[in-house]
């Protein structure tokens, strides 16, 4: 029997997940065992039009070309995995579909009619089925393997969707909001980075995305109790996964009421 | 009989802790980390929180400088014995595939070293019991939490300035201990009033020079045990075991989810929240898989994800699940409600939620037959 076959695909991103992936040292020896690795172009192989068993998917659509290309992959593939808060919710880059990009084009480039991106910036989900998506900015080590070892099982890999804060209370990290008053988003964002940010004494900024069953209104709130201003409480939302639902709505009518 | 109480100088407390090292204990004790009092190993007095107390209000903790000498002039952090005894997270057993297809199957039981956790409170103590009889005393025993307890020797530490937020009086766990410790001391100013309620506990005390009580000592641990027992929060006097239970459709339930996070800070901080989840954590080459707890919370979708439903999907379910479950229902099953005031679900709150004033809202609903 031939072993399962994976491709990574990149589009408008950072290539952090895809570093990733190429971190994950040894395990990328025993990874290459398990499965063919037909195209990765960051790594080495090239195959961009392989038909392949899973494909991961890195950074979100900012052009037509883009569009077309993802339409590929998906055709050529039987599981799409998107991996990161590009590909997963828009990304960073996202941050542009609220402004006016054509002016800053104009006010950037001699000639811009070269510029063909797309107004927005979109995530996978919102051009080709996903099967299988992995928050966070970069993913890590765990996330990554967890989910090809779920897939080579032939499972569906468990979906972490709780808050930061149970793994900040899991591994007895002192709570930095009622610390230190923190604006921390761990009440809101999805777990899976190993509480990071608060271990190092921060408070979280949300790259791992909203949580399951979020209440953005009661952070907001107490945000703003903490002296915030109301476009400072927008921008902890609209940040890193600011065209993730939950974050976008509240965000914007933080933005709107100042 | 009632134990025996004696005193000792403040400079016995460091000979303590270095005799508790001898013997094989790694002391567990409170210090300041992060701007809070957490309990870590010590084995120096240098490292207790000398002449520092704790502030505590709904959703906020800080510390600040008092003019004391004392090294227990605070009431409490994030953490009780919990996490000594409940792990966060521990790998339950191992499963290991060999090359015949065969798959075995390991236990992983802890093989804990000895701990001596000091400055324990009333209120961890009353959880602590109530821990044991859900890990202990029940039908299945839990080896790893067995395993743990058997190797703890408690040294309690009487409240002396409890926080705003503590209402261990109207609970009756606190703020002085009564039982459950080997050993219990109370921080007068020259030195502690101690006693033994052990075997253990008796043989580590008369190791130290102590000294027979005065009838002014005494007086002035019971004028601390008064002073300690004035707290301004309480639960309501109703009966909340019946009431709550009579209000689940209560509109109150959704008037709290609009200001809760369903974030679960307060039931880990809860030192009688018990809950976890399980989940196997395989090998990439597929050969080997590790079978992992960790602590969980009714806040969160995957404990009341049942077959492809998660049956408390809405907050104010989930809300309404703890705080029954742990002044209600729990009666039933622990004789006894699963609080014991010490606070911590109300400081570390997030948003400040007030467990006490939640109960209250049920007051004069119309439920009143209860």
């Amino acid at each position: 029997m031939s072993k399962p076959s994976v491709a990574v695909h990149k589009f408008s991103s950072c290539d952090g997940c895809q570093l990733s992936l190429i971190n994950l040292g040894e395990s990328l020896l025993v990874l290459s065992q398990l499965v063919e690795i037909k195209h990765f172009a960051e790594a080495g192989p090239l195959d961009e039009e392989a038909k392949v068993d899973i494909a991961l998917v890195e950074g979100s659509v900012s052009t037509t070309e883009d569009e077309t290309r993802l339409k590929k992959i998906r055709d050529n593939c039987t599981y799409l995995m998107t991996i990161g808060a590009c590909a997963t919710s828009g990304g960073l880059q996202a941050l542009r579909n609220m402004a006016n990009t054509d002016e800053w084009i104009a006010d950037i480039y001699a000639n811009p009619s070269v510029i063909l991106s797309l107004d927005n910036t979109t995530p996978i989900k919102d051009h080709v089925k996903v099967d299988l998506e992995l928050w966070g900015c970069p993913v890590n080590k765990k996330q990554i393997l967890g989910a090809i070892r779920a897939l080579l099982f032939g499972v569906l890999p468990e979906e972490e969707n709780d808050k930061v804060c149970i793994e900040c209370k899991r591994q007895q990290t002192v709570c930095v909001m009622v610390t230190k008053n923190e604006p921390c988003m761990g009440p809101v964002t999805r777990t899976g980075c190993g509480a990071l940010c608060p271990s190092v004494g921060r408070d979280c900024y949300g790259c791992y995305g909203p949580a399951e069953n979020v209440n953005t209104d009661a952070l907001a709130n107490r945000l703003l109790g903490f002296g915030l201003l109301k476009d400072e409480v927008a921008r902890r939302f609209l940040f890193i996964n600011s065209a993730a639902a939950a974050f976008h709505k509240q965000g914007m009518s933080m933005k709107e009421a100042d | 009989m009632k134990p025996e109480r004696h005193f000792f100088q403040t400079d016995q407390l460091q000979k303590l802790l270095s005799n508790l090292l001898s013997k094989g204990y790694t002391c567990v004790g409170p210090q300041v980390r992060d701007g809070a009092i957490i309990y870590d190993e010590i084995n120096s007095v240098e490292q207790l929180p000398r002449g520092i107390s704790d502030q505590q209000q709904p959703g906020s903790y800080s510390l600040k400088s008092n003019n004391s000498t004392k090294f227990f002039n605070w009431a409490n952090g994030p953490q009780a014995i919990k996490p000594l005894l409940f792990a966060a997270k521990e790998k339950l057993w191992q499963s290991k595939q060999s090359t015949d297809g065969h798959i075995t199957f390991k236990t992983s039981v802890p093989n804990p070293q000895p701990i001596a956790i000091i400055g324990a409170r009333a209120c961890d103590i009353a959880a602590m019991k109530i821990q044991d009889q859900h890990f202990l005393q029940q039908q299945f025993v839990d080896p790893c939490y067995k395993a743990r307890r058997e190797n703890l020797l408690i040294i309690a530490v009487n409240c002396a300035l409890p926080a705003d937020t503590c209402f261990c009086h109207s609970t009756g766990d606190g703020p002085f201990v009564d039982d459950g410790f080997d050993i219990s001391l109370t921080e007068l100013e020259n030195g502690f009033l101690c006693e033994a309620q052990t075997t253990q506990g008796e043989k580590i005390l008369h190791e130290l020079l102590l000294e027979d009580c005065s009838n002014e000592q005494l007086e002035e641990s019971e004028l601390i045990k008064t002073n300690a027992s004035k707290q301004k929060r309480k639960l309501p006097e109703f009966d909340i075991k019946s009431r709550l239970f009579n209000e689940l459709n209560n509109d109150a339930w959704h008037a709290i989810a609009s200001e809760c996070l369903s974030c679960g800070n307060c039931t880990s901080v809860c030192p009688t929240c018990f809950c976890h989840s399980e989940n196997d954590v395989p090998e990439l080459d597929g050969k080997s898989s590790a079978h992992f707890r960790e602590w969980d919370s009714c806040f969160g979708q995957g404990h009341s994800y049942i077959h492809g439903i998660t049956i408390r999907s809405q907050t104010s379910q989930r809300y309404r699940q703890w705080l029954v479950h742990k002044f209600s229902t729990w009666h039933e099953q622990y004789g006894r409600s699963g609080c014991v005031g010490c606070g911590r679900c109300i400081s570390w709150c997030p948003v400040g939620i007030d467990v006490t004033e939640s109960v209250a809202q049920f007051a004069d609903r119309r439920c009143d037959q209860s």
